[in-house]
């Protein structure tokens, strides 16, 4: 996995790629919570999205629950991180506010039929469902993702 | 015993702390945003930029560490899908499975339902549309929105962030309204 940090000519836009072994256990142990937290299970997300249990509310809770105030605690701290750069989030800017309710909607509509969401797509890659099915979900995605960028200039935003 | 007990499926009041813990690691690693969704635009910066200016940028210095995630990802599927994996049917609510029954579907065993997911249902139309459509829009809406369950749902509400409130209200809606009303003429019967 590790990778020499960018390659010698490239002006490196941010901090060169570090701790790249890190990031990858951090998505390994996400990738395990994901499965055994049942996040990636289809069933578990049309439950909530039918409104018929509050398991995938309460574990969205109590992820806030946690991540809020250790954001909080880290930015009043003004914490580093282990690279020594200073910890920050960077605010999304509001705008006209068009994309995050069509982006939203266009998300909803993939997440409600197909009962995924991009991590878990990622983890049942690796779970291998379906015989592998889900491999082309995913590179339906990525089609999608593609396609925004293609579309971006003429989209309202 | 022990055995038994590492197949288990967790509840939620573990699944959800980790969730957030994850968050802040990433912030406390290297100062990084929890998210899931901009690997997708990285990989196509990576192998199909085309002349697309969104997709032109240093995703090596600006993505790569995304990347290394995603790839853990996958390998913590394997490891908590396969070599974890609960043995029985999934517990959902006696309201949820009346509910997915009515759609039709009878086995509750497994991640996602054998009935939906396999490649034989992929060459269907209904299954194309939810597989190849379903994962089009997932990509589709989470770049234009700039986010997903992760960036959005997690990263964002959780630093208080107006547009990623909105972009959940959004996503949960459509979703709730898709389940509903398209769900159900998408399942094979």
């Amino acid at each position: 996995m590790r990778v020499a940090p960018a390659a010698p000519a490239a002006p490196a836009a941010t901090s060169p790629p570090r701790l790249l072994g890190a990031y990858f256990v951090t998505g390994v142990l996400f990738g395990i919570v994901l499965t055994k937290g049942e996040l990636v299970s289809w069933f578990r997300i049309e439950e909530a999205l039918r409104f018929k249990g509050p398991y995938l509310y309460l574990v969205f809770a109590s992820a806030l629950a946690v991540a809020a105030p250790g954001f909080a605690l880290l930015e009043r701290r003004r914490a580093r991180a282990f690279t020594g750069e200073a910890i920050s989030l960077p605010p999304k800017v509001l705008g006209r506010g068009v994309r995050y309710i069509a982006g939203g909607a266009i998300f909803g509509v993939g997440w409600g039929i197909l009962g995924v969401c991009p991590g878990p797509l990622f983890a049942l890659v690796g779970a291998g469902v379906g015989g592998g099915v889900m491999v082309v979900a995913c590179l339906a995605a990525v089609a999608g993702t593609w396609t925004y960028g293609y579309l971006r200039p003429r989209l309202p935003h | 015993m022990i055995e038994e007990l590492l197949h288990r499926p967790w509840p939620w009041y573990v699944t959800g702390p980790l969730v957030g813990l994850v968050a802040v690691g990433l912030l406390v690693i290297g100062n990084k945003p929890f998210g899931v969704s901009s690997s997708l635009r990285h990989l196509c910066a990576a192998f199909a930029p085309g002349d697309v200016a969104y997709f032109r940028y240093d995703w090596r210095g600006v993505g790569l560490w995304n990347l290394a995630f995603i790839v853990g990802v996958v390998v913590g599927g394997f490891v908590g899908g396969v070599l974890l994996a609960n043995l029985h049917p999934i517990a959902i609510t006696p309201a949820a499975q009346a509910s997915l029954t009515t759609l039709g579907i009878h086995d509750f065993a497994g991640l996602v339902p054998r009935e939906l997911f396999s490649w034989r249902v992929l060459s269907t139309l209904k299954g194309f549309v939810m597989i190849v459509g379903g994962g089009f829009l997932i990509g589709f809406g989470t770049a234009y929105a700039g986010g997903c369950t992760s960036g959005h749902g997690i990263t964002g509400l959780a630093d208080l962030q107006l547009p990623s409130l909105i972009t959940v209200l959004s996503f949960f809606a459509a979703g709730a309204a898709a389940s509903f009303l398209l769900l159900p003429f998408l399942v094979p019967r």
